[in-house]
């Protein structure tokens, strides 16, 4: 609990959206003092979230500092924030993310700059809010804010060849999600009320609840639905258009690409997460039965994302492209881990999401580096900038190592993890994600190889300047953080152990509702 | 059952409606004998309008049955009444800088606006058949003028005289329902009305001609599909400030009667009737916002726009529950800010030489005047449903109400909808901040104009951010109505 009774989660929720305000009151021509007040706070806003981890009782699997008040009392709303061991790291990786988004953005945009930070300032408030909100109400209304300052980023500030389309095409999809995870929510909330005779949206009151899993409607060897079943789905439909998984991933690449270098960070980085999040709290977290019937289901979607999104890697031209692409395979890998159900799967998806908007949002950094240079992005426009760029080049070997999963950096910590809960329940499942580590490597590498090794081939790459320090200063703080989740990732997988453990107690105790067998043991589950 | 008549208290209980209409009258007869740049006229209905809110607030309380049971002061009346003086607000405060771009006289459309006002506040009165028609008809013929005030544009003429076909064919209408009605019941008092067809079943033929009768009416009155079709002609032709009348006062009043009719006379309403309205209900915000995607003039659009939104606000008649009746008073009322803003800002680009009611006469308005296009990124926000606004509030509510009563379906069609307008909505925010304009973007400031959007920026988020007592005003307002 929070002994000082000091509302910190808002605090970290709500500096962003104060400081949107504060810009507001700045004349536009100002541009050095907008930038300058965006960074100071973002920062600001990072190094108290830092303060989350340091009063955060590890070994405690329950919402931490919460706070509570009520909002709408005839809908049973209330204003209520907490923060566990799932949530802890993406909170820190979004304050991160954004703060570094600020700063790569200092000299690539040029134009209505003061919008362009009121709008990053907006959507942090939304990421932070929607990892840390405890109440349906509350997490639709930061799940849905997101989407508006990115649909602005990508709309104003995005690649001026097809920005409009995909800025459309992202919020289009998106929203669609969403309202189908809306109607999943009320239907919770009635259904709830109605067992209870209290109605609320309070998410933790609402996951006390068992639901309704009655066969209602049955498709004879195809599915059958209950109510769990479908309010599973309504979920399920939203996160999986944000993760995205497999047949809903193609507003990313448009996404992605066209997007400024800070949307892309931030969408890679974040957005993405968001719907890993949704997936580990509500559709495991409340739906633990419906979770079980669908894990087949889930598992095949996130084989084919990874070996799918990897093979499509291979053949691209361009480089955002191809960085968006692998980020279907790598979140298929968040997905597959989720969805063994065990300690090692989920605690490793929870953990990869962390990697992969570290390494993910670093590559996102690069390409906007070499982009801001070249104005191109095109891999066959590079060649041999390791000679003229030298310390580019280190970083971004350092990145692409982590990306791939190189042991002793961060990658390799939440792929292994994630194998070995996948090779527990089914060793074919393992067997198809290393095919994707493969590819994995064999795309990035590859990339690096042609842009970077070999002789300078375009003679207007031959006197490309090297990174100044604030650019370098955009990278080095992932690149520490590789590191560390690398060689010792034991601080932050054991602030979530607890909170995993939660979840995957209560998924073992409705595997035994569903199977009607003994239950196995909970670190290694026999094959199925 | 029927309260005695006594002129004198009963007078007293309609003082509001008096002193709106005297003051109307003043306006009136004040037009020919002062100049209209004075401003007094729009002084006056100012005054009137407040005036006659205020009058209102001193109405709370018991209910009242005044005029052996014509007039009704009850809750629900209070709380249309205050939606209509709230968007006849709105109009005053759009059309005074607007009126003289337009060029046409000041007193008279201030006149006929009061005039029209008063026609609804019947009908959010009515406790009787006949004198909920008479207020329906006293706003419609108001607004048959207003649609053809720009007396030398082709357009506004055709717009008066489609409206004007299409309103008396439906006056008819809902006339011979009420005929009917009152052949099966020999009452026309509301109340009498239903105790006598509690009795009824719904197979009897003369019932079932009338429900047909009342539907079609009211299907045009509140343009619910098919019954749409003068919607988008009649928005695009008349003075934008009377479309905007239209859009958040004329629809609210049509809602109005619907339920006063519907909810109170009728019992048999629920049950295989609701199917039917399930039906128009899909349609409705189906069509509604297919065809919006389509539109290229910004009035024809929120013309389209609000026909899928009385979609929306069917689904709560669908349900008929308290819940979701109430959820259709809130979403009237926040539709009345949301939509009372975008007709502001079509104004907003309205100056002497541009008509400015094209989709693209927003271009690089962001630029130019960011906080004009950032009032309008909200109210286009809330039109679709994206929280904090009060539009997202109310389709949540609406939403609600459809589940809990096991509408699976209508609210996975609403859901579906709202992703499809967003299309369309977010269209306008990308031309504003998205493109560039060709030329200069011009636009006409005025102060009263610029209180008219902070005031529905203002009502948009404080219901999205805060809807708790809002929520608890639509429930109270029910009370007495509901069985």
């Amino acid at each position: 609990m929070n002994v000082l009774n000091f509302p910190l989660l808002s605090l970290i929720t709500f500096l962003p959206l104060l400081t949107a305000l504060l810009l507001l009151f700045i004349r536009r021509e100002r541009e050095g003092l907008i930038r300058g007040v965006s960074l100071l706070f973002t920062v600001l806003t990072f190094i108290v979230s830092l303060w989350l981890p340091v009063v955060f009782d590890f070994g405690s699997g329950e919402m931490q500092l919460v706070e509570k008040a009520s909002w709408i009392e005839a809908m049973g709303v209330s204003y209520y924030m907490g923060v566990d061991g799932i949530s802890l790291w993406l909170v820190c990786l979004s304050t991160l993310l954004s703060a570094l988004s600020v700063l790569c953005s200092w000299d690539s945009i040029t134009d209505r700059v003061k919008e362009y930070y009121i709008f990053l300032l907006l959507l942090e408030t939304g990421m932070i809010g929607v990892f840390l909100a405890l109440d349906f109400f509350l997490f639709y209304v930061f799940w849905e804010i997101v989407l508006v300052p990115m649909y602005f980023l990508i709309g104003i500030w995005g690649h001026p060849a097809r920005r409009l389309y995909a800025a459309i095409k992202f919020f289009l999809y998106t929203l669609f999600g969403s309202v189908v995870m809306l109607l999943g929510i009320l239907a919770v909330y009635f259904y709830a009320g109605d067992q209870t005779g209290r109605y609320t949206f309070d998410i933790l009151e609402l996951m006390k609840i068992s639901y309704r899993n009655e066969p209602v409607f049955r498709i004879p060897g195809v599915i059958t639905f209950t109510f769990q079943n479908l309010v599973w789905l309504a979920f399920f439909l939203s996160f999986a258009i944000k993760v995205p998984m497999f047949p809903f991933h193609t507003w990313l690449p448009d996404a992605h690409t066209e997007a400024p270098t800070a949307g892309s960070v931030i969408l890679a980085g974040i957005l993405l997460k968001m719907g890993g999040y949704g997936f580990v709290r509500f559709n495991l977290g409340m739906f633990p039965e419906a979770t079980w019937y669908f894990v087949p289901f889930m598992v095949t979607l996130s084989i084919v994302a990874i070996i799918y999104g990897a093979m499509v890697c291979l053949v691209q031209q361009d480089m955002k492209r191809l960085i968006a692409f692998s980020s279907v395979s790598h979140m298929g890998f968040v997905t597959l881990g989720m969805f063994a159900l065990n300690m090692q799967g989920v605690q490793g998806s929870v953990l990869q999401m962390v990697n992969h908007g570290l390494s993910t949002g670093a590559l996102f950094l690069i390409v906007g580096l070499i982009y801001d240079r070249r104005h191109t992005r095109m891999i066959a426009d590079f060649g041999g900038l390791s000679t003229v760029m030298p310390i580019f080049a280190t970083l971004f070997a350092i990145i692409m190592f982590s990306s791939i999963g190189l042991p002793g950096l961060n990658g390799f910590v939440g792929e292994f993890l994630i194998l070995v809960g996948a090779f527990y329940v089914d060793w074919r499942w393992a067997a198809f994600a290393v095919t994707g580590i493969v590819l994995g490597a064999a795309y990035m590498l590859w990339l690096y190889q042609r842009t970077m090794f070999g002789i300078v081939t375009h003679r207007e790459n031959s006197d490309l300047l090297d990174l100044n320090f604030r650019e370098a200063m955009t990278l080095i703080p992932i690149v520490i953080l590789c590191f560390w989740i690398g060689l010792y990732p034991a601080p932050f997988l054991r602030a979530m152990e607890p909170s995993v453990k939660k979840v995957v107690t209560q998924l073992e105790k409705a595997r035994k509702v569903v199977e009607g067998g003994p239950s196995p043991t909970l670190s290694a589950l026999p094959k199925r | 059952m029927t309260a005695a008549f006594n002129p004198g208290a009963d007078t007293l209980h309609a003082l509001p409606e008096v002193f709106l209409c005297t003051m109307a009258i003043i306006v009136l007869i004040l037009s020919f004998a002062v100049p209209d740049r004075r401003g007094w006229m729009e002084g006056l209905s100012v005054a009137a309008v407040v005036g006659t809110g205020a009058l209102l607030l001193w109405q709370l309380g018991q209910p009242v049955s005044a005029f052996s049971g014509m007039y009704l002061v009850d809750n629900f009346a209070l709380f249309f009444k205050a939606v209509f003086l709230i968007s006849t607000l709105f109009v005053i405060l759009m059309s005074i800088n607007y009126l003289h771009l337009e060029r046409v006289p000041v007193g008279e459309f201030y006149a006929v606006l009061l005039f029209s006002t008063l026609g609804m506040m019947f009908i959010a009165s009515g406790g009787n058949l006949l004198s909920l028609y008479v207020g329906l008809e006293t706003m419609s013929i108001s607004i048959y003028v207003l649609a053809g005030f720009l007396k030398r544009d082709r357009k506004s003429n055709e717009a008066a005289l489609k409206y004007l076909l299409m309103g008396a064919f439906t006056s008819g209408v809902i006339l011979y329902g009420i005929a009917l009605l009152y052949g099966l019941t020999g009452t026309l008092d509301i109340k009498e009305t239903a105790a006598t067809l509690v009795q009824m079943k719904l197979s009897n033929p003369a019932l079932l001609l009338a429900m047909v009768m009342l539907t079609a009416g009211f299907g045009f009155k509140i343009a619910a599909v098919p019954f749409h079709m003068y919607v988008p002609d009649v928005y695009e032709g008349a003075m934008t400030t009377v479309t905007a009348f239209l859009a958040v006062g004329s629809e609210a009043a049509g809602v109005a009667a619907l339920l006063r009719v519907f909810l109170g006379a009728i019992p048999q309403i629920q049950g295989d009737w609701a199917v039917l309205f399930w039906i128009l209900s899909v349609l409705t915000m189906t069509v509604g916002n297919v065809l919006a995607m389509a539109q290229r003039n910004m009035k024809r659009m929120l013309a389209y726009s609000s026909i899928a939104h009385i979609g929306y606000i069917l689904i709560g008649f669908v349900v008929g529950t308290e819940q979701g009746i109430s959820a259709m008073l809130l979403y009237v009322l926040i539709y009345e800010f949301m939509t009372a803003g975008a007709f502001a800002m079509v104004i907003y680009l309205r100056t002497e030489t541009v008509k400015g009611d094209l989709i693209e006469d927003f271009a690089g308005l962001a630029r130019v005047r960011p906080a004009a296009a950032a009032a309008m990124v909200i109210f286009l926000m809330s039109l679709t449903g994206i929280p904090p606004t009060a539009g997202f509030v109310g389709k949540f509510y609406l939403f609600g109400a459809a589940i809990n009563s096991g509408y699976i379906w209508l609210a996975v069609v609403a859901a579906v909808n709202t992703a499809i307008s967003l299309f369309y909505y977010m269209r306008v925010a990308m031309v504003m901040y998205m493109l560039e304009s060709p030329g200069p973007v011009s636009v006409s400031s005025s102060r009263s104009l610029y209180a008219a959007v902070i005031f529905a920026v203002l009502g948009t988020l404080i219901i999205g951010i805060y809807p708790g007592p809002f929520l608890e005003l639509a429930q109270a307002s029910l009370m007495g109505l509901m069985k």
